[in-house]
This record gives structure tokens, sequence and C-alpha cells, in this order.
């Protein structure tokens, strides 16, 4: 981290206060409610997905036809055997519902991660050149936000057939802009700061300026950004699933299971009750977590 | 021979936005229709979708924004946040799929799909106008907290005009202008969205009509939903702009 004073509110106040700054932001991020429930339940969804083999009762592949549409457990025929029940093919709900998890937070964890690769990228290059750059990204920009999100994924799925793969790489590409309009926003006001100076007349590189001293202070912006584009694309994936051009079955995605369990609905309607809650419950877990980082970057209030 | 798929890539594709300029997108290779005939039958149920689901989405959000900023802090502005985040957060399939369970088979009010009567746009509105609301909602509660601090409202309080007339009168008029320009903004994003929620109430929109064309590999439908739907978009955006400058003199100086 640079420790030079920045013209953004909060981080400059920070930097002049004798207890080192992080250990301060620390402290805040603690009493935070939002962010400490936000990053328990997400924190127990990364261990569940990383456990999964481990804490799955059954194979989350294995059917049994005599097993099938068991209710769960709080039901009058549930059983423990089967903790939330069965699926349509016999197969074990909570075991796919683990299993789950681990798509979902690869495909929000690596679409977050490349998205904000390309968007910086784009965003940092037209903040700290403008001129003609500025304006060739702008239009890319513009461009992008141009496009139906839904039906240009399900479009390009249906031509390259979904797969896990295709779901992160389609959702890279198309959920940058954010990362893009953030970057560059925040790089255009950093532009003339003085540390900025200072290290061009040191004889800084622009490539190390970038990297080096302007990428460290975007961070906190990064974050809140790569939270949100991480929940929007856990929901989007489901989306895909759900319509049956994201991942295929019988890969266990939960948008997929509601997909899967749309026929038994309304007889059945745990079905696919319990993977739309999991999956609210995650990317409310996820935009609780954004908004108390954004809060704790910035304490002078919420808006 | 017909759809000139013999020529060359480039040149099918500058034929194809020459004519879609004039907005002719050739045929569906799956109907005998013209692409224009399919897309001008289905439009208006989008529409109507559309407007229902916003026309909701801003009769909810607004008095929520309002009352949040106006009880800051109080349990009033917690549940309108809770309401926000969770709309937020549910997938919109899902929150489509859970309506029908609980209103039309549970409680059998209203028809569980299709689109003869105006009950069937319902739950659909209903689905797509929570998804566009929680934006709405925080942006009418960030700009009432704005301005119910500035020195106009103070102005007016001592003037003694009542309380009702201070917050509709004098705050919330400045305090929507952003609103009413991310509504149109919102309104875009609802017609690409439309999607998922028309193909689960089984509408036939515009949004079905991509998807089942997509279904088909029907192309020239496709590319026509697309770029219609993103025109829509960019012209949404655009009237969101003018709406500002009409709405707010100071945006119009510069």
């Amino acid at each position: 981290m640079t420790t030079t004073s920045l013209p953004l509110p909060g981080t400059a106040a920070l930097a002049a206060l004798p207890v080192p700054a992080w250990r301060r932001t620390l402290r805040r991020a603690a009493g935070h409610r939002g962010l400490l429930i936000g990053s328990i339940v997400l924190g127990l969804a990364v261990l569940a997905a990383v456990l999964a083999p481990w804490l799955a009762p059954h194979d989350p592949f294995a059917q049994d036809v005599t097993q099938r549409l068991i209710p769960p457990v709080w039901h009058e025929r549930g059983t423990w055997e089967h903790v939330l029940g069965t699926d349509k093919l016999g197969r074990d709900y909570l075991s796919r519902l683990l299993y789950g998890a681990r798509v979902s937070l690869v495909i929000g964890f690596v679409t977050a991660l490349v998205a904000g690769l390309i968007g910086t990228t784009l965003g940092v290059l037209a903040g700290y050149f403008g001129g003609r750059v500025d304006a060739v990204v702008s239009y890319v920009i513009t461009c992008r936000l141009a496009m139906p999100v839904v039906l240009v994924a399900l479009a390009m799925a249906s031509l390259v057939g979904g797969s896990l793969k295709v779901v992160i790489v389609l959702l890279s590409l198309l959920l940058w802009d954010r990362f893009a309009i953030v970057t560059r926003s925040a790089t255009q006001q950093l532009r003339d700061a003085e540390f900025i100076a200072a290290a061009k007349s040191l004889g800084a590189s622009t490539p190390y300026i970038l990297v080096r001293e302007l990428l460290p202070n975007l961070m906190g912006a990064l974050t809140v950004v790569a939270t949100l584009e991480m929940a929007h694309a856990i929901l989007l994936e489901s989306t895909l699933s759900f319509l049956g051009l994201g991942v295929q079955p019988p890969t266990p995605s939960w948008g997929l299971m509601v997909a899967e369990g749309k026929a038994y609905m309304f007889f059945q309607p745990w079905v696919i009750m319990i993977p739309g809650v999991v999956l609210a419950v995650l990317v409310l877990a996820i935009n609780l977590v954004g908004d108390g980082i954004r809060d704790v970057a910035a304490p002078d209030g919420r808006h | 021979m017909q759809y000139g798929l013999d020529r060359p890539m480039v040149t099918q594709f500058f034929e194809w936005l020459g004519s879609a300029l004039q907005l002719d997108f050739g045929r569906s290779f799956y109907f005998q229709n013209t692409v224009m005939e399919l897309v001008g039958e289905r439009l208006p149920i989008t529409l109507k979708l559309g407007a229902m689901s916003l026309l909701l989405a801003v009769a909810v959000a607004i008095p929520l924004g309002v009352a949040a900023a106006l009880y800051r802090d109080t349990w009033v502005d917690r549940l309108a946040l809770l309401v926000a985040t969770i709309g937020q957060a549910m997938p919109n399939f899902w929150f489509a799929l859970a309506l029908i369970v609980v209103f039309s088979v549970g409680l059998k009010w209203l028809p569980v799909a299709g689109n003869a009567s105006w009950q069937n746009f319902v739950l659909p509105a209903v689905a797509l106008g929570y998804y566009a609301m929680p934006s709405l909602m925080r942006l009418t509660r960030a700009g009432m907290l704005d301005v119910m601090g500035s020195d106009y409202i103070r102005t007016a309080r001592a003037k003694g005009l009542s309380p009702a007339r201070v917050v509709f009168k004098h705050a919330l008029r400045n305090a929507i202008i952003p609103v009413v320009a991310l509504a149109a903004v919102e309104l875009g994003f609802m017609l690409g969205g439309s999607v998922v929620i028309e193909s689960v109430y089984s509408l036939q929109g515009l949004g079905q009509l991509a998807w089942d064309s997509i279904a088909r590999n029907d192309y020239p439908v496709v590319q026509a939903v697309v770029l219609i739907i993103a025109t829509f978009y960019i012209a949404l955006t655009f009237v969101a702009d003018v709406l500002n400058a009409a709405l707010d003199p100071r945006m119009r100086t510069r």
C-alpha cells in the first residue's frame, strides 16, 4: 500500500491518524453487523463447497428410482437418511446442494476476476491517458451497455453450447462494464494527484505508475464492484442454467435444480424452494459483504 | 438460395445491415412470415408487461423510499432496506415460480400462465417489477435525504407550511428527478430481462419469441430481437437524459 495522501474522502483522514489505517479499518469492519453476517455466510458457503466431498452424505450423481421425491426431514414423510429429501431421480438433495455451491462460487469468483481484469485494464488506460484512448474505451463501454445481457448470453450459449467454461467466458465478457466505468472515473480523479506527479518526477515508467502507484488506490472501489459482479454472475448463471443453456445436467447447479424441480413444484414445492432460498441467501450474503466494505472504506456515512 | 447463404459472409452482413436499417430483417427460418410480422405480433405484449412492471415498481419504490428517508434509522427505514436487499438477491425466475405456487396454486387467485386477460399479467409484472424496485427505492431515499437537509426545505418549513406540503410539493419534486431518469433506464433493462419471466409464465411476448427462436436456431429472428431491444434500451437512455434536462433546469446550462 502507498502511504501517500489521497484526495479520496476518508482514506486521507485515516492516513493522518497515528494508529495504522488498516487496524482502524479492521476494527470498524468487526463492528459492522451486515459485513459480519455476510462474511460468515459467505465463509460457510465456501467451506461447504470446498469440503463438499466430505460433507455430502451421498453421491450427488447416484440415482435411485425407488427413493424419488422424498420430502425433507421436517415434513411428516421425511427421513434422516435424506435430510433435504431427494429429487425426481432419487438423488440426495443435500449432497447436490453442497456440490452446487461449487458451481455457483467458482462462476462467481472466476467471472469477477476475469471481468475485473478486462474492465480495470480498459478503465485505467482510458482514465490515465484520456484523449483518443478514452474516446475508444468509452465507445466500447457504450456498445457493451447497449447489449441486453440475458439475451446476448442466451444467444451465444445456444451457438456455442452451454457448459461451465462457456458460462464463465460469456459472463466475463459481459460483466466488465461496471469495473471499467468505476476505475475510469477514479483514475481521472487520481491522474493529477501529487503522488503521481512525484513518481513521474522520480523517473518512474508509466507501467510502474499504473500498477504500483495507481492500482493500490483503486482496490477499495474494485473490491466493492467485484462483490456486486460476483453476485450478478451467480444470479445470471442460475438463470442460464434454469433456461437450459448454462451448466448442463447432471452437474448439480442451483439454477438447474430449480428447472428440474419445476414440473413437481405444485405438489412438492420444496424441490424449487430449497435451491432458490439457498441461492438468494448466498447472493444476499455477497451483497452484504460488498455494502459492508463500502461502508467501512468510506467512514463518512452510507452515501 | 432464398436466404443468400451462398454469398460471402461480409456481403451477407452488410446486406443484412442495410435492410435492417430499413426495418427489414428478412424472413424467419422457421415460419413463413417475415421477422417484422412476428415481432409486430409479440412486441405489444412485452411492452404491456414492461409498462405494468414499471408502474408497479414505481408505485412501491417511491412511497417506500420517501418513508425510509423521513423515518431514517427507524424500523421503517430498516424494513425498506430489507425489502430492497431481498429483491436484489432473489433470482427472478425463482421468485416468479414461487409467486405461481402461492397465488395460483395455493390461493387460486390468479391464472398460472398464458396471456388471455389482464390477470395473466399481474404475477409476471410483480416478478419483473420487484427486480427493478430496489434501485429506484434506494435512489428515492438517497435523493430525499439529500433534499431534506437543504436550505429551501428549511425555508419552506420556516414559512409555516404543513409538513405534508413540504415533503410532497417541495422535497419530493426535486428528489424525484433522477428517479424518473432511472425509471426509463430500468424499463430498458426489463425489456431485456423479460425473456426469463415470459418463459416462466408462457407469455407470448418478444422474450418468449427470442427464447423459442434460440431453441429453433432461427437466427434472423434472434438477431432482430436483440437489435430491437438494444435500440429500445439506447432510446430509453436518451429519453432519460432528455427527461433530466426537462425536469431540472440546472442540467440545461452545461
